[in-house]
């Protein structure tokens, strides 16, 4: 953890923030089971103490907990309501059955799998792409010295300043005109809007991975070097495997701007067949004419799912593969 | 190593290689492996150079010049970098700078442009596509024309027409390309076929009547000549322009009412009274476009109001999600608490939910007259949440509260465990009290690890697109406006508005708003990283 201090300046210090409080409730957690009991039993409960001490947080952590759960319950429980408007959605867990998500599934009107099946692609095409180009820039901004490398790396934290949805109308533009010559990757194609997409993949990406390569010690390379191995072989078979943490934290991070991204998406995929979720679902419940509350909340259970499953999930292989030490 | 990978490159190219050679890569793949990555290699970068040289024919082929010479070059770079010894960094950073360059930097350059042109609904072309689409606009049927005989033919999903002049004579031509004269196979003095073209039948064109009747072939190179169209697929009569284009006055006249239209530099023929024929063209206007985004008096005064609350926007999320982020850390930050993890596990749940979806699901909820919000958590009340234009506004920094305040959360509590418990003992040692080790002790230091993101999170809150447009979708809309702009627009969802929504698209106009947005951004970062260097030098 000593390594991975959160760097002013640098996005590095979010993971690293994150990182250290899981890091931290995890070990904390033992010592705090057993610290407590050894005192309790010796003295009498008090309430009045007990509130001072930790009561009162337990009132906040629960008020905190009711506002940040009620967005989230309201939705499950209308996605659970067999038929309903939004009106019939306010009575929590009035009725509960499936239907809902059966008519999201096979409403022949909304293509809900399509869209589902779209942004998974564009998302998981896009995050494993981003992390490899990544890897590469990072790699040898890492490893390598050479002229204009201080350049490179301030430009990257430069250009990424200026998110590409400024650009949103010359990006349209520019990929009617790509369209216009090539078709296949133009307008209105998952390949095209990825393509834009990896136009992001160096920057604040590069600078987190840079940030971990710098903590994988260098002689790891030149023992591999001295035993006959080619730079490529050391990146693809040595380092990768060290960094990985930092695979998993980009590529979550890539994934779940992909999935959340609207603006570009909106403007470049026309045909609703073509749309991710982001897309499909808010055109959707903007429709005036569109009344099935309940069978958009079903959509939207069934969307936030992969989405905060990975978050949980690779929020404890993060936590996990820093703490063992990558570098052993 | 990667000098051997490199000499096997020159030495396995030529087509025989000697025994010894064979012997040396055999040994050389023993020894490392290597022959295997030259083989992905070479197989990657043939797959490119195909692409590229594909890319390459058709653009030539639509008379691109000046883009196929650019992905030459860059293809021929790209070769002489992989097949290079020493170009080592190069060779791992070129697949992601090239993404760059193209899809960041030069959109943000394009967008520069684009703000000087008057690009848009009505200027989306050049000058002759404007031309010859008022032309065919303005087209009505010769009165006593002589019938065309026409067998309408498909090249490659393009219609065209394949016509038989009153004396015979066969020409095929497409909306694009006028008539040409061709040797075609006649039935019945009618041409029926015609080599290159298929033949459309009888099911064909009535499946297809939409696109054959709006067809128009040029009849010849001058658009004053008139098009040919047909109404059925199978007779055809010459339609006469309305108007007339004068090439070397540059003028167009409309020919039953005696208007002239002329070329005044402004991207529109126009009248002496001022009447524009649209469509128009693309022309560099300069600065007009920022010109009239502050002079106007109708953008003036939306431009000014949604630049402010863009300011109050980011800044009043930034400040409530840090505190109340920073307030739960020091509260959970308590050893003596117990099911502090679930809790925690509980309030990050905002966070890893889509943003998109939490937004719209908010929209629900707060729907005025059906919401979850007004009908049971306030008994049936009617609380304009999001049409009120400043209800609005609170509602949508509450919405942005709920979103964002879990990051703050770990964030700080990431932060406020890294500070050294010596501190903290050694200042009760010296007598201070909880409020005055947190103020004086903890907070400086805390911020000091936190500004640079508070800084990055008042970026992102500034163009943070989704909350606003899937919550409010800006509104409630300012009627007052020529554009489509609402009360809670920030800068990003106008240009988005101004640009894709409504029944005009203006990209000058967006373009030129989002060149305001770079500017201030750009400002905002150098102040910024200012600050935080100085912050740093301080402790």
């Amino acid at each position: 953890m000593a390594a991975q201090q959160p760097v002013s300046g640098t996005p590095i210090g979010l993971v690293a923030g994150e990182i250290d409080e899981f890091a931290d409730a995890s070990t904390r957690a033992s010592t705090a089971l057993g610290a407590p009991r050894r005192i309790q039993p010796r003295r009498p409960f008090n309430f009045g103490r007990w509130f001072a001490a930790t009561g009162w947080r337990h009132v906040v952590g629960v008020v905190m907990v009711a506002f940040s759960l009620f967005p989230i319950i309201f939705v499950i429980s209308s996605s659970l309501n067999p038929r309903g408007t939004l009106t019939g959605s306010n009575a929590l867990f009035s009725k509960i059955g499936l239907d809902s998500y059966v008519r999201i599934l096979s409403d022949p009107q909304v293509p809900f799998t399509t869209w589902f099946g779209n942004t998974l692609l564009i998302s998981g095409i896009t995050a494993v792409a981003t992390v490899f180009l990544g890897a590469l820039a990072a790699y040898s901004f890492s490893r390598m010295r050479f002229t204009g490398r201080r350049f490179g790396l301030i430009s990257i934290v430069v250009v990424q300043m200026f998110p590409q949805l400024l650009a949103v109308v010359a990006i349209f533009l520019l990929m009617s005109a790509i369209g216009d010559w090539f078709p296949a990757i133009g307008l209105n194609t998952h390949v095209g809007l990825i393509m834009v997409y990896l136009g992001g993949a160096l920057g604040v990406n590069t600078y987190l991975m840079y940030g971990f390569f710098n903590t994988v010690p260098a002689s790891i390379d030149e023992a591999a070097k001295i035993d006959g191995a080619g730079h490529a072989r050391i990146f693809f078979t040595i380092i990768l495997r060290l960094v990985a943490p930092i695979l998993a934290v980009v590529a979550l991070l890539s994934f779940i701007a992909s999935v959340n991204e609207f603006v570009v998406a909106s403007v470049l995929l026309i045909d609703t067949e073509q749309q991710t979720l982001a897309v499909g679902l808010t055109k959707l419940v903007s429709n005036p004419r569109y009344a099935d509350w309940s069978a958009f909340s079903a959509g939207a259970v069934i969307a936030a799912l992969p989405v905060v499953a990975l978050f949980l999930f690779l929020q404890k292989y993060i936590v996990g593969g820093l703490t063992a030490g990558a570098v052993k | 190593m990667s000098t051997t990978i490199d000499d096997e490159v020159t030495s396995e190219t030529p087509k025989k290689p000697t025994k010894r050679q064979r012997q040396a890569a055999g040994i050389a793949e023993a020894a490392s492996g290597g022959v295997k990555m030259l083989l992905v290699k070479v197989l990657l970068l043939g797959i490119v150079d195909a692409i590229a040289v594909y890319a390459i024919f058709i653009l030539i082929s639509s008379e691109q010049w000046l883009v196929a010479a650019i992905v030459g070059v860059v293809t021929a770079i790209v070769n002489w970098i992989y097949f290079s010894r020493t170009k080592l960094p190069a060779k791992y950073l070129t697949p992601g700078v090239i993404f760059l360059v193209v899809f960041q930097v030069f959109v943000l350059v394009y967008t520069g442009y684009i703000a000087f042109t008057n690009y848009g609904t009505g200027h989306n072309g050049s000058k002759e596509q404007a031309v010859s689409s008022l032309m065919s606009s303005a087209l009505e049927r010769v009165p006593d024309s002589p019938t065309y005989e026409v067998t309408v033919v498909d090249q490659l999903g393009e219609l065209g027409l394949l016509v038989t002049d009153p004396d015979g004579e066969a020409s095929v031509g497409t909306t694009d390309s006028p008539l040409t004269e061709v040797d075609a196979e006649m039935e019945g003095g009618k041409a029926v076929a015609v080599d290159g073209w298929t033949t459309l039948n009888f099911a064909d064109v009535i499946a297809r009547t939409d696109e054959i009747t709006e067809l128009a072939v040029p009849f010849s190179d001058d658009p004053n000549d008139g098009a040919i169209r047909t109404p059925d697929g199978s007779s055809g009569y010459l339609y006469l322009s309305n108007l007339e284009y004068d090439a070397a006055a540059g003028t167009m006249t409309d020919l039953s009412t005696g208007t002239v239209y002329s070329d005044l530099g402004t991207g529109a023929f126009t009248s002496d009274d001022g009447e524009q024929l649209l469509p128009g063209w693309q022309i560099v206007v300069g600065f007009d476009n920022f010109v009239r985004a502050v002079t106007d008096e109708r953008l003036a005064g939306p431009l000014l109001y949604v630049t402010l609350w863009t300011f109050a926007f980011a800044l009043i999320s930034v400040a409530s999600t840090f505190f109340l982020g920073l307030f739960l850390a020091i509260v959970f930050n308590d050893l003596r608490m117990r099911g502090r993890k679930y809790y925690r596990v509980l309030m990050i749940l905002p966070y890893a939910v889509p943003s998109f979806l939490s937004a719209l699901v908010w929209a629900g909820m707060m729907n005025e007259s059906f919401g979850f919000i007004n009908q049971v958590l306030l008994g049936g009340a009617s609380v304009p949440w999001l049409t009120d234009p400043v209800v609005a506004k609170i509602s949508v920094l509450v919405v942005n509260l709920w979103l964002g305040f879990p990051y703050m959360f770990l964030v700080c509590t990431g932060a406020l465990q890294s500070i050294p418990e010596e501190l903290q003992e050694a200042a009760t040692v010296d007598g201070a009290r909880p409020w005055a080790v947190f103020r004086l002790i903890k907070l400086p230091l805390l911020l000091v690890s936190v500004a640079p993101l508070l800084i990055a999170s008042f970026a992102f809150n500034f163009n943070n697109f989704n909350v606003i447009y899937m919550l409010t979708d800006g509104g409630p809309r300012d009627s007052s406006a020529p554009i489509p702009v609402g009360f809670t627009d920030i800068l990003i969802s106008m240009v988005y508005k101004v640009a894709f929504t409504g029944q005009s698209r203006d990209y000058g106009l967006a373009s030129a708003y989002s060149i305001i947005i770079f500017i201030v951004v750009a400002v905002i970062s150098v102040i910024a990283f200012r600050r935080t260097k100085s912050l740093e030098e301080l402790n």
